[in-house]
This record gives structure tokens, C-alpha cells and sequence, in this order.
């Protein structure tokens, strides 16, 4: 694992392999060599495990876990620079092999900044770590997001990746899809009779999905200026979801089939032919949001006063297919929003007609299929019904499913699932090269667009939901944002 | 269970909630937001009566309130399951926070259902451009709960917005229904209309104004009688004289041309029940709007120019009670 100091390792990755043991889902010869700049022997190393594992994992920490968990750690330190640090990893691999019998089968975790991949795989290249052609046994290697921050880039990083490794040993993270919600919206899709007949232009008004964070950027600044919010969030979580929901329904689920129907649809998505009336960027203000007072986008540490980082980012989507045509998908994701909330909303046509008069449907609004990631993972579904009184008038109500109510078995971190499909080899979950292609396809021109106008983003009031333009983009359609 | 958070934030209420809600089970019927400003005298009282309403509107209450202390900080006491239907959170808001609610009530709002804003006390003057009252489509005010009620309402009059309302036109609904339908047995002229209320009885003077802009004939109101509230209201017409007299704010005696008189239960209501019934509806009330136009029209032009004209009885318009 490379940058295993960094936050994610410390925060996600190590804890998910303890849990990952403690489900008793890793082969008993389980090693795991950390790279690190630091000064450190085995021991410390362990210790630093042991201290996130304690910290953050989910499963009870249990001590015979942990010490068969404590046999297969080794560190490696040096720079990711020199060769020399990718020689000592080569021995340190091979003598882990002969104790633990690992068998040869190595996965590589890059939890680095992309701009040190180059130098990473072309070390592995340099050192015959990686053999691209040998099936058994295996060599894969696991990279996170961004893929790239442009088509072109996108394109380089896909090219340094592949020519260490086989396109099929490639495995890029979207943790999102790792999460037990969004693999059970293909259930709720495809296992059920009741949904597919509605999922249509015939009955879907429009989609909206929304990835609200109520957080800052806190600590991420170096990461996040210049990146933004439609880089960051929507060329991967918010795309990918959209694929899920307005793919056509594959023969199997298996990796191939899986993914030509997520290349077919994201292939038919376009961005909106008006970039001015169906976009809208926006960057946090300073404000209370949630009681707390909070500091502005450009107030933050480490972020330039004349920044034009957006911290919101609201797009349309269109869908130039027989399913899909004329409904818009509206995809916006924020950073200081109200609340932390992550769904898909399906809105529907209004009824064709009602047989009632005007004041007695004045409370109703559009029935909706809500499927909300997180918190609260869970469906809601929401209709009109009649409010018990001698007069009749309807109003809204939800009928509502709960993850945590009907499961009561904790389900798995995302990262656990995601780890664990990596050492089996199981795709299906994982973004291919062509789809992270097709993603920035949609989002370039939009990037373009706001590249050129060379303007601020428009200011929101921290803990608020957006910048009037957001609000506009609907309403300019007769349609308005739900409040998630 | 009654879980109780100090120094807190929206994020951590929130966490509680659902926390909350799992442990007790509680499925999220909940149907819209009901949010409560009001402040410490009042709060026993507001919370019985958000109970009350919950029973039959099960919905989420954030009561609101400002403590003294100069610390910014919010304080939250979580009420779910057991005797309250749906949940109520009470938000006790100190030092600078408190010219900041909104940015804790904002975040604690149901997912895309209603939300109504009530003040049961004092009110600000617009509603609507309130901080908190501008995050609701249906905002309650309550005249009779202010220092001098007659002078709230008009106040209320002025910066009326579509979705105001107050519970002093609540507390008319069984007025109106009796008169509503004393009128449609005696469709004839009415020559003049006279009411008699308590001193400061805001609910007299909007029923004033309602009859007023209905029926387009003088109507006449004394606010100088022992009360309690609205005691006597007489149509006077050529057959005779329509009159309900209510002296002891629980029976009234209602009697009419060549009828003879009868005994009609009129009880003044208390707020759970005027809350309750007025959360039955959350769409904007016209009929409101019109008589408080009404009102001012009374107000700013005390002798209306057509005061002497019979008016017409208006056909009956389906159901003239809301």
C-alpha cells in the first residue's frame, strides 16, 4: 500500500482490513506491506495499524484477530522516488511470499496523489514487480479518484496505468459503489415487478440526484482548489449513479454485461445544449450553517483570496434515448448545504387527470421514488392520500423503507466490499477505463464553458441550499429542487 | 425517551434523531414540520398543546425558543416515542445564535413535506419575512396571544402574504358555520348586522370584517361588553331579527323569525383544538385574506361610502365555511 500515512489509509483502508479479517473473509496468509517515508521498523508500523484499527473499525476488536492480522505486516521505507525503495519492497515481497505463502498474488493500493503515479508505476516497471502478460500469479492494482481532471489527462493517466499493467488488473475506486444502497437500487430495479413499468418518460417527469455535504473543505485544500465540485464529486459518484438508475437492465450481472449497459447509456447522456440556463456553479460564503459560525470558501487556510474553485455545482443531463428522452436528469453536488444527504429522487408526471376540484389537491404535489444512499439509507415513496375530515382534500404522505429497520445486521463499510472484490478479482463494481472516458465526455464541455467565462462562481451563504442560479436552472423549466 | 443534548449542533440533533428513531423503532409517517417560536413562559403549555396536535397531525415539532445566557450555543431536548406520536425536539438557542435559528431549523426540516411555522405569543410583523417564517408555506400567528389583540390583528392585516393565517379566524369557525347557516334558511335583504364582544376581542372584529366582505351590508361591532369573547351577533332583516347570544362562552341561545328559540352548543376552544383543527388545511385560506382586506378597508375608511345601500345576500357560494 502506497501513502499509507495518508488520511484515507488511516481512516478507511486499514480499518476495513481489520473488519475484513475479523468477518474472517482474508486467506490465513494475509500480508501487508506499507510504503513510508518515515523512520520506522515492523513494530512501529504495526502500532500505527493497530492505533486506526482501534480508533475506527466497526467489527469489535477482537486480540487473536489482530495477531493473525499483526504476522503479515511489513514496512518498507524510502522514497517513492528511488529505485532503491522499490528493491527493498521486491525482497520484502518475496520473503513474505515464503513465510506466509502468499503464492505470489500481489494487488497494489495507490492511496497517493495521481501526480505521483507516473513515478510510482514506472519504478514497478523498472524494478520487475509487474509482469502485464502473467495471469497466475496475479498482479492488480487499485487506484482512487480523480481519474484524471480532463478527457486528455484522463487519457495520459490510463496510459501510464496500463502499460505496467493489464487493462483487466486495473481497479479504480468509486467508493460510492461499494455501498450497500446503491447495489440496492439495482436490486430494487431489476428484482422487483412493481418499479420497472414506471421507469420511463411515460411516467418520470424528471430525476434529480443530489450529493449535499454539510462540511467545508476543512483540511483539503491542496487537494480541492482548483478541482472543484464537478471534478471532485459529479464526473464520478453523481455519473456513475445516474448510469445505475437509467441503464438498461443487464442479461447477468457480471462485470462485462454490467458495464456495456452502463457504457450504452452514459454513451447516450449528453451535457445540455444551453450551458448558460442549465448549469450553475457556486462558492461558499462565510455564515452560520447547522449553529456553528463558519469561515467562507476563499477565508479558508490554504486557499488564494481570488479563487474560482466552485464549491456547488449544478448540471442537466439529457438522455437521447427512447427510455430516457426528454427527461431531464439534474445532478448537483455541495459542499456547506444544510444537511449531509446523498439520494436519487424519481419524480413523476402528475396524474392525467383529477377528478377533483383545485382547493382539494392544492396540498398535493408530484408522486416521487426517493432511494437515499446516506444517511439513513432507506426508500420513500411518496403519494397523495386523503386527510380524514368530512371534506375531502389530499395531501402528501410517504410510506417509507429503512435499511437499518429491516436489516439489522450492520452493513459492511464500502470499502470493505470494494477490498475484498480486489483480491477476487470481481469487477463489476469498479469503473472501467471507457466509462471514466465517457464521463468526462459529458463534463468537458460544461468545464469549458465555465473555464471561459472567467468568472466567480456565484456566492452562497454557508449552510444554505445554493446559489439563487441553482434554484433558477430549474424553475426556468417549471420544476424546482426537492428539499432532501 | 427524552434525550437531551448540550452545546450542540444540527449535525448532532440530526445523528440523535435517526439514533433515536431506530432504538424506539418508530416508523416515519411523520406528514409535515411544524415549527414552534415561542419562549420560556409559554413553553409548557406550547408543548402540551404540540401533543395534542401530533395526535392527530403526527409530524416533527421543533419548538424554538432563546435562552439568556451569552455563550452561542443551542441546546436540544429530543421527545420520541411512548406518549408523543411523532417527535418533538425543543431547541433552547443562546448568546449570537439566536439571530441565527434558522441555520439549526433548516437542516432538522422533514425531506420535501410541508413545513408550518407557528407563534403562539408575540408575533414579528411580516410572517413571511421572517427568518423562520420564510422557511414555511403555512404560517400561524395568534393575535389573541399579543399584549393588545385588536391592534396584532390589524398588524397582522397589513403585511399579509398568501399562507398567513391566524388562530383568531380558528376560533370563528363555529360562529361562522351557525351564521352560515341561520342565512341560507332566510335568503331575504339584511339591513344591518350588529356584534358584541369582549373589550380587545380581535375574533369579533374579523368577524366583522368577514360578514362585512360577504355580505355587503353594515355591520356594526361594540367591543365594549364583559365578554367572555364574542357574546351576541344580530342580522337584522325585514322578516325579523336572527340572533345568537352567548354569555357564559359555552351555550348559546340562537333564535330567529317564527322559530322558537334553541340552545346551541358554542364552547371558546383552547389552543390544542384550534391548532389541530387549523393544521387540517395547508393550502393558502382566501376566504381569510379577503376579510382582513376587509378589515383594513373598515380601518382606514371607518364610514364606507355605500354604508347605507341594503345590501344583497350573496347566492350561496358552495360551502362558505372553510
Amino acid at each position: 500500500m502506497f501513502g499509507v500515512t495518508g488520511d484515507l489509509a488511516h481512516k478507511k483502508l486499514l480499518p476495513a482490513i481489520y473488519d475484513l479479517a475479523n468477518r474472517g473473509l482474508l486467506p490465513p496468509g494475509f500480508g501487508l506491506v506499507g510504503i513510508a517515508r518515515r523512520d520506522w521498523d515492523d513494530d512501529d508500523f504495526a502500532n500505527y495499524c493497530l492505533e486506526a484499527v482501534k480508533e475506527r473499525a466497526r467489527t469489535p476488536f477482537r486480540e487473536e484477530v489482530w495477531a493473525q492480522l499483526h504476522e503479515g505486516l511489513r514496512v518498507v521505507t524510502g522514497d517513492l522516488t528511488d529505485e532503491d525503495t522499490y528493491a527493498r519492497l521486491k525482497e520484502t515481497l518475496r520473503v513474505l511470499d515464503e513465510e506466509q505463502g502468499t503464492e505470489g498474488n500481489h494487488a497494489y493500493y495507490l492511496s497517493i496523489p495521481p501526480n505521483r503515479f507516473e513515478a510510482v508505476i514506472s519504478n514497478l516497471r523498472k524494478a520487475q514487480l509487474v509482469d502485464k502478460e502473467q495471469k497466475t500469479p496475479w498482479n492488480r492494482v487499485v487506484i482512487e479518484k480523480p481519474f484524471g481532471h480532463d478527457l486528455r489527462s484522463a487519457i495520459e493517466l490510463e496510459e501510464t496505468v496500463e502499460s505496467v499493467f493489464n487493462a483487466n488488473s486495473v481497479f479504480r475506486i468509486d467508493h460510492y459503489l461499494g455501498k450497500e444502497t446503491v447495489q440496492n437500487m439495482l436490486a430494487l430495479r431489476f428484482a422487483n415487478q412493481l418499479f420497472e413499468p414506471v421507469w420511463n418518460r411515460n411516467y418520470v417527469d424528471h430525476v434529480q440526484i443530489t450529493m449535499a455535504e454539510d462540511i467545508g473543505i476543512g483540511g483539503r485544500a491542496g487537494y480541492y482548489d482548483g478541482v472543484g465540485a464537478a471534478r471532485d464529486v459529479i464526473q464520478n459518484h453523481l455519473l456513475q449513479l445516474l448510469a445505475l438508475i437509467a441503464m438498461e437492465e443487464p442479461t447477468s450481472f457480471d462485470a462485462a454485461q454490467l458495464r456495456s449497459e452502463k457504457e450504452k447509456v452514459l454513451g447516450a447522456a449528453r451535457p445540455p445544449t444551453d450551458l448558460k440556463s442549465h448549469t450553475a456553479r457556486g462558492q461558499y460564503l462565510a455564515g452560520w450553517a447547522g449553529g456553528e459560525k463558519v469561515k467562507g470558501y476563499l477565508e479558508e487556510d490554504g486557499i488564494s483570496p481570488d479563487s474560482t474553485t466552485e464549491t456547488y455545482a449544478a448540471i442537466r443531463v439529457d438522455i437521447d434515448n427512447r427510455r430516457w428522452a426528454d427527461v431531464p436528469f439534474y445532478l448537483r453536488t455541495a459542499k456547506r448545504m444544510p444537511r449531509r444527504v446523498t439520494e436519487i429522487a424519481l419524480m413523476m408526471r402528475p396524474a392525467p387527470h383529477l377528478p377533483f376540484n383545485a382547493t382539494q389537491t392544492e396540498a398535493l404535489g408530484s408522486n416521487a421514488l426517493v432511494m437515499r444512499i446516506q444517511p439513513d439509507e432507506g426508500v420513500t415513496l411518496r403519494f397523495g392520500a386523503k386527510v380524514p375530515a368530512t371534506q375531502m382534500e389530499i395531501r402528501d404522505v410517504t410510506m417509507d423503507f429503512q435499511y437499518g429497520n429491516s436489516f439489522a445486521e450492520s452493513s459492511p463499510e464500502a470499502y470493505e466490499r470494494l477490498i475484498l472484490d480486489v483480491f477476487l478479482g470481481d469487477p463489476p463494481l469498479f469503473p472501467q477505463a471507457r466509462e471514466v472516458e465517457q464521463s468526462w465526455e459529458i463534463l468537458d464541455p460544461i468545464l469549458d464553458y465555465w473555464d471561459a467565462k472567467r468568472r466567480q462562481p456565484e456566492g452562497y451563504v454557508a449552510g444554505s441550499w445554493g446559489p439563487p442560479s441553482g434554484k433558477t436552472m430549474l424553475t426556468r423549466d417549471g420544476r424546482a429542487w426537492r428539499r432532501p | 425517551m427524552i434525550k437531551t443534548l448540550k452545546g450542540t449542533t444540527a449535525q448532532g440533533i440530526q445523528n440523535a434523531i435517526t439514533a433515536a428513531r431506530r432504538d424506539v423503532g418508530a416508523a416515519s409517517g411523520l406528514v409535515f414540520t411544524l415549527v414552534v417560536i415561542t419562549d420560556l413562559r409559554e413553553y409548557t403549555s406550547v408543548l402540551e398543546a404540540c401533543i395534542d396536535a401530533s395526535r392527530e397531525h403526527p409530524s416533527r415539532v421543533l419548538i424554538v425558543t432563546n435562552g439568556a445566557a451569552a455563550a452561542d450555543r443551542v441546546d436540544a431536548e429530543i421527545h420520541l416515542g411512548e406518549d408523543v406520536p411523532g417527535e418533538i425536539i425543543s431547541l433552547r438557542f443562546q448568546g449570537d445564535l439566536t439571530n441565527h435559528r434558522e441555520s439549526v431549523v433548516l437542516p432538522l426540516l422533514l425531506p420535501d413535506s410541508p413545513v408550518i411555522a407557528w407563534w403562539p405569543g408575540t408575533s414579528p410583523v411580516s410572517l413571511a419575512d421572517d427568518p423562520l417564517g420564510s422557511l414555511a408555506i403555512r404560517r400561524i400567528s395568534d393575535s389573541m396571544g399579543a399584549a393588545d389583540p385588536i391592534d396584532a390583528l390589524e398588524v397582522r392585516a397589513r403585511n399579509m402574504t398568501p399562507g398567513d393565517t391566524d388562530l383568531t379566524w380558528t376560533r370563528l369557525t363555529p360562529w361562522r358555520a351557525l351564521l352560515v347557516s341561520a342565512l341560507d334558511q332566510y335568503p331575504s335583504k339584511l339591513k344591518d348586522i350588529s356584534i358584541a364582544a369582549e373589550v380587545d376581542n380581535a375574533a369579533g372584529v374579523l368577524l366583522a370584517s368577514w360578514l362585512d366582505d360577504r355580505l355587503d351590508c353594515n355591520v356594526s361591532i361594540d367591543t365594549t361588553t364583559k365578554g367572555p369573547g364574542i357574546t351576541s351577533v344580530e342580522l337584522t332583516m325585514d322578516e325579523g331579527t336572527i340572533s345568537i347570544r352567548r354569555s357564559d362562552g359555552k351555550m348559546a341561545s340562537y333564535s330567529a323569525p317564527k322559530t322558537p328559540a334553541r340552545k346551541v352548543a358554542l364552547p371558546r376552544r383552547d389552543i390544542s383544538q384550534l391548532l389541530t383543527e387549523e393544521l387540517r388545511r395547508i393550502d393558502p385560506d382566501d376566504i381569510l385574506q379577503n376579510a382582513m382586506k376587509q378589515l383594513l378597508r373598515r380601518v382606514d375608511h371607518p364610514e364606507p361610502a355605500d354604508a347605507s345601500a341594503d345590501g344583497a345576500i350573496p347566492a350561496a357560494k358552495g360551502s362558505q365555511v372553510e
